[in-house]
């Protein structure tokens, strides 16, 4: 009796090893994939392959890639992250060697249908391209900035804006190569949770 | 019965969802879109089609007592590998339906099907009885997804026919035990009448 | 404060059933009466939590050392079954009448979606509580399990309270039984929507 579940449960073990080994490359070519095209939305066009790394930034270490063309460095894609309605909103921020920001991608999100997950929508995200930190604010209107609101769904644009600025800080050191003391930098664990940001995001 | 038969009770006589109320929790957790909801239902089938054939092959090996924990380890081997083959073609779709893919191994349909049917049958049969009840699922998730898109984000299949929003709760979790109410209740209807 | 903002949000904000719809099967099969509703998130409630403890330390001493992290989900389902035969015996010999009471559904713990489903979440997911995500460690894991199935126990009673209400009311007839059901869970659902945000 144990013997015939021992035998199933050797069997199994040894069909699930055996698929394992199988699709361990396609899954990880497929995770490649996923990463090449989301650093290829935000950076101008590259050749070659991405160059990984991290930085540590006041404490917090960020992975980002550098891409290059002619072998000059065109543009970071770089990954970083804020509290928005319901956990993390990660984002990919390309940002050219100019310190412009290319594009912007959303990699994980959890935010309310119809109303936060909207920023993942061109008509929300698309006013990040061709954005230049040294012009205009990395903020809510409501806070003072430049960044158009998601209606109804203040708290996870301004969750998008923050990592972004923050995104824009780590380039600042990538570039400058120290850790530059930067509010942004540290403000990804935001303010934004604040008493009165509460109501905002109820329709 | 026919083989024919065997395929076609699931999806209205004996639908696990809207007749049997069988696998509640991805029914109304993946089916937030039309999309989701067939997807969800295909990864079901695909175990559920491997896991009566392999149960229908093995069973008269295994003994009476130890026969639920060895069909436990049988489905469970075929979700992983269903995992795997998903994690590798088609990252997108397992990423969205996330937990509930490792969770196919207590969906009470899987286990029901083994005990109630496979275990009993031919492999053909069983395969059959799979695809059947399987189908029957995908029709449900499909079809309580399609309703829920429909009426929460205004689009079918991923085609938005309106624009700005729908009636936004259907997408969140009210919605989904609402739209199945109905939906149970609907069938309830069409079924009846049709015994009449 | 962590583990404050850990437990309101597995009670409230990410509610197992209403929320995250898992374990739908018992929140529908035995809300019929209050009584056993209460027993059966008893028996969840310990189940949730002891078998997060084997599986987390199962996945970081055994799977994670060994490099087969594939096995996880064949590992947890045989230890979750394992753990509801040994609650069950205990039960039996503990109290006969609990036992009676809840005879049929003990043994569909094992196909609660909610004792994988934690059990998974915790190994797989990252968690952010106002800080930065991250991997729960042995005690977070403990109490976040622990305070999910306290989340259960809440959804399960109010919900079978609820429905004995229900009963006493005249339902048209298309709608008695689950589909009422249903439309009450949404309603609760609804509520339990207002707590969204507050983590």
């Amino acid at each position: 009796m144990t013997l015939c579940l021992f035998a199933v449960c050797i069997v199994s073990s040894a069909l699930l090893a055996a698929v394992y080994a199988v699709t361990k490359e396609p899954i990880e070519a497929a995770e490649h994939a996923k990463t090449i095209s989301a650093i290829s939305q935000v950076v101008p066009e590259f050749e070659g392959d991405p160059v990984s790394d991290t930085i540590e930034v006041a404490g917090k270490k960020y992975p980002y890639y550098q891409v290059s063309k002619d072998g000059k460095p065109v543009g970071y894609a770089i990954t970083s992250s804020a509290s928005g309605y319901s956990g993390r909103v990660t984002l990919m921020v390309g940002i050219t060697a100019d310190r412009v920001i290319y594009n912007t991608t959303v990699l994980s999100q959890a935010e309310t249908p119809g109303l936060g997950a909207k920023c993942t929508e061109p008509e929300f995200a698309d006013q990040f391209k061709k954005w230049n930190p040294a012009e205009k604010v990395l903020k809510v209107k409501k806070d003072g900035g430049d960044v158009d609101a998601i209606t109804a769904s203040t708290i996870t644009s301004r969750a998008y804006s923050l990592a972004v600025e923050t995104a824009v800080a780590v380039f600042d050191s990538i570039m400058s190569g120290n850790a530059p003391d930067i509010e942004a930098a540290s403000g990804a664990t935001p303010e934004c949770s604040g008493e009165e940001a509460e109501n905002q995001e109820t329709k | 019965m026919g083989k024919f038969q065997l395929i076609t009770k699931g999806l209205i006589k004996e639908n696990p969802t809207f007749v049997l109320l069988l696998g509640m929790c991805p029914t109304l957790a993946t089916t937030t879109s039309a999309i989701n909801g067939m997807s969800m239902g295909l990864a079901t089938l695909f175990v559920l089609v491997l896991s009566n054939m392999a149960i229908s092959a093995t069973a008269p090996y295994i003994p009476d007592k130890v026969r639920i924990p060895a069909y436990i380890v049988i489905i469970a081997a075929f979700v992983t590998i269903l995992q795997f083959i998903m994690q590798a073609f088609t990252p997108d779709i397992y990423k969205t339906l996330g937990l509930f893919i490792p969770l196919i191994v207590v969906n009470c349909i899987v286990l029901g099907r083994a005990e109630a049917f496979a275990n009993k049958n031919s492999v053909v049969d069983s395969a059959c009885d799979g695809i059947g009840i399987g189908i029957g699922f995908t029709f449900a998730l499909t079809l309580l997804g399609l309703v829920r898109e429909i009426l929460g984000a205004g689009s079918a299949f991923g085609f938005k026919f309106i624009s700005g929003d729908g009636i936004l709760v259907f997408v969140l979790a009210p919605g989904a035990f609402m739209a199945l109410a109905y939906l149970i209740v609907l069938f309830k209807k069409v079924t009846a009448k049709k015994g009449e | 404060m962590e583990y404050i903002l850990i437990i309101i949000s597995a009670i409230f904000v990410n509610n197992i059933l209403l929320s995250q719809f898992m374990g739908i099967c018992p929140f529908l099969g035995v809300s019929n009466k209050l009584s056993t509703a209460v027993g059966m998130s008893g028996a969840v409630c310990f189940v949730i939590t002891l078998a997060t403890l084997v599986t987390y330390l199962f996945q970081y001493y055994v799977l994670v050392p060994l490099h087969i992290e594939f096995m996880q989900t064949i590992a947890f389902i045989l230890i979750i079954a394992a753990l509801v035969q040994m609650v069950e015996i205990v039960l039996k010999k503990v109290s006969p009448s609990l036992y009676q009471a809840l005879g049929i559904f003990l043994p569909l713990i094992t196909t609660n979606c909610a004792v994988l489903g934690v059990a998974l979440m915790v190994v797989t997911n990252e968690f952010s509580y106002g800080g930065e995500p991250h991997m729960l460690n042995l005690v977070e894991s403990i109490v976040f399990a622990f305070a999910t199935s306290l989340g259960f126990g809440l959804a399960m009673i109010l919900f079978a309270g609820l429905r004995e209400q229900i009963a006493l009311n005249k339902v048209p007839k298309p709608f008695q039984g689950i589909p009422i059901a249903l439309v009450t869970a949404s309603i609760l659902a609804m509520a339990f929507m207002g707590f969204s945000g507050l983590v």
